[in-house]
């Protein structure tokens, strides 16, 4: 066992420990604001992975969309909406989280036994590394293109979506805006979304 | 160029000479360069806070700082100094554990992203494959270091003040990301050292300002706003925040802040540099000069000058963008928030996709100037 071999085990070692612990906490933890945190450091160990597997292309992208656009999108909804109001107690709480659990359980011994049987072709494909960046694009203007479009329209439609949601003086007139104090009573009041003015 | 002077090959046969195994002198040789970036990233930052202060001043027609050391010199460290011996104190209500973390994970990105900064030909720590989309990446971790040091700090100005870093840091590395996609498209690589190498075919007139002068100026206010520097730097605006996500910290935590926008300042000129004005590049090519002189180019002596004219060509130019830098924050007034996500969203971010989709097309239609 040479140097860069154990280096790489125990990298390993602590990134997967760090994945399993981390997303347990995401799920586990009361805080909300600190299963957002985590669920950060488990994005980042899951590209720590990745370059193990020296796929540094993939491992930078899962940075720069997981942890930097996901995350902080998550991080933000949590902070502008972080109102500190008690949760009404949900019946039956304990029952949904054991059969949660259950589920969850299920998949996770249905997994093992397929990670167990399953014949791996080992040693696996060798990677190409630094060319990667020049397949991945090839692949996405070749064989991939339908997919890559429609995920763009996808993404076209949520944006659309998203800024006519957000337009509200376009929707409600100004003298509901000013009658309601706060937002919760704007969805007790059940004003429609798009008025007439706006789809003309 | 694989032959000359090579310090790694030399290293570590001089330690195997002492008796150890090839991969033990190896693994002694990968911190010594990662800790040379270090410390002259530290000392560019005592340098960059040397030259704010005495160009602040210079500004306000004041003296500055002139008893410590010659003109001051010694100011940065006795502000260093104060800093690390001051008490640290984390606030009764304050989430302790994420007021700590916070300013390391602002910190520790930036540090890291001087990986792919070359300083000459050989002279970077690692040449990666995905370079300046490393630094992209990086950066993009910063946000969450932000957020996480406002919220934490149980004070309505530092999570206002954390928001809207994170919000102004998001919105502007788009523009920035789609800048920095024009230069790669000309060169036809991530990796730093091939940006500046094809920059450096036709000395000064090759460089990529000429060929990219509206990606450059995109460049220089989204780095400008990603270092929250004024006009730009809304997150911490004094007279509205207090001292926005910073205001709770003191101490060594405050100061790795402080660190972390100085070096991400020296970072920017310096990657500024390197995409746009041709990074080491000397307008006067070196096989000239060592044609003149009737040496052979992988002659020591030679190869140490290159080296160094590299090196100070490097800093030369990424300190004359921090000097820019300096005069436009004592110079200009702050913009209001609005105007500053309009002018992100509303002007940078067309703007740039424009320039992308010209670059694009002027490299279709001339293969030779913009790299087929």
């Amino acid at each position: 066992m040479n140097i860069a071999y154990s280096t790489e085990l125990i990298c390993f070692l602590i990134l997967s420990s760090v994945i399993v612990s981390g997303s347990l906490a995401v799920v586990l933890l009361e805080n909300i604001v600190y299963s957002a945190f985590i669920l950060g450091g488990v994005f980042m160990a899951v590209a720590g992975l990745y370059l193990l597997l020296n796929a540094s292309f993939v491992a930078a992208a899962q940075i720069l969309v997981y942890v930097g656009a996901v995350n902080v999108l998550i991080l933000f909804a949590i902070m502008l909406v972080n109102n500190k109001e008690k949760l009404k107690p949900i019946e039956g709480l304990k029952t949904r989280k054991l059969i949660s659990g259950g589920v969850c359980g299920g998949l996770l011994i249905l997994l093992l036994r397929v990670s167990i049987t399953t014949k791996w072709n080992l040693p696996g494909p060798s990677s190409i590394g630094e060319e990667a960046t020049e397949r991945i694009g090839e692949h996405l203007f070749t064989d991939y293109l339908l997919p890559f479009e429609l995920a763009s329209i996808l993404l076209l439609m949520a944006m659309i979506g998203a800024i006519v949601l957000a337009r509200r003086d376009v929707l409600i007139s100004i003298d509901d805006i000013n009658d309601l104090k706060n937002q919760k009573s704007l969805s007790d009041k059940k004003i429609p979304l798009l008025s007439e003015k706006s789809l003309k | 160029m694989n032959s000359g002077i090579d310090l790694e090959m030399s290293f570590t046969q001089g330690v195997q000479n002492l008796g150890l195994s090839q991969e033990l002198a190896h693994l002694l040789w990968i911190p010594l360069p990662m800790l040379l970036v270090l410390v002259s990233a530290v000392i560019g930052v005592l340098v960059t806070v040397w030259l704010e202060r005495k160009i602040s001043a210079a500004a306000q027609q004041r003296i500055g700082p002139e008893y410590a050391g010659a003109l001051g010199i010694l100011q940065p460290m006795a502000d260093g100094l104060k800093l690390l011996v001051k008490e640290d104190i984390i606030p009764a209500r304050a989430d302790s554990v994420l007021f700590t973390v916070g300013p390391i994970l602002v910190l520790v990105p930036v540090i890291l992203s001087w990986l792919i900064v070359p300083f000459g030909q050989n002279l970077l720590i690692s040449n990666v494959g995905i370079g300046i989309f490393l630094w992209i990446a990086l950066s993009s971790i910063q946000p969450i270091g932000l957020l996480m040091s406002g919220y934490s700090s149980n004070n309505k100005y530092s999570l206002l003040g954390g928001l809207r870093a994170a919000a102004q840091s998001i919105s502007y590395e788009i523009p920035l990301a789609l800048a920095v996609l024009a230069i790669v498209m000309m060169s036809n690589s991530l990796s730093t050292v091939d940006i500046v190498e094809q920059q450096n075919t036709a000395g000064f007139l090759s460089w990529n300002i000429w060929r990219q002068p509206v990606g450059f100026i995109i460049f220089w206010i989204c780095a400008l706003a990603e270092c929250e520097r004024l006009p730009f730097d809304l997150p911490e605006a004094e007279e509205e925040l207090v001292a926005g996500y910073q205001t709770e910290y003191a101490g060594m935590k405050f100061a790795l802040f402080y660190l972390a926008g100085y070096i991400n300042l020296v970072l920017s000129a310096l990657l500024v540099s390197v995409l746009y004005l041709g990074g080491w590049g000397f307008p006067i090519s070196i096989d000239w000069f060592s044609s003149l002189i009737g040496l052979s180019i992988d002659n020591p002596l030679v190869q140490i000058i290159a080296a160094s004219i590299g090196i100070v060509m490097t800093i030369l130019k990424a300190y004359l963008l921090v000097f820019l830098a300096i005069l436009l924050r004592w110079t200009t007034p702050r913009v209001r928030i609005d105007q500053l996500l309009d002018l992100g969203w509303k002007f940078l971010l067309p703007i740039s996709l424009v320039n992308l989709l010209v670059t694009a097309s002027l490299k279709l239609a001339f293969p030779m100037t913009f790299g087929g």
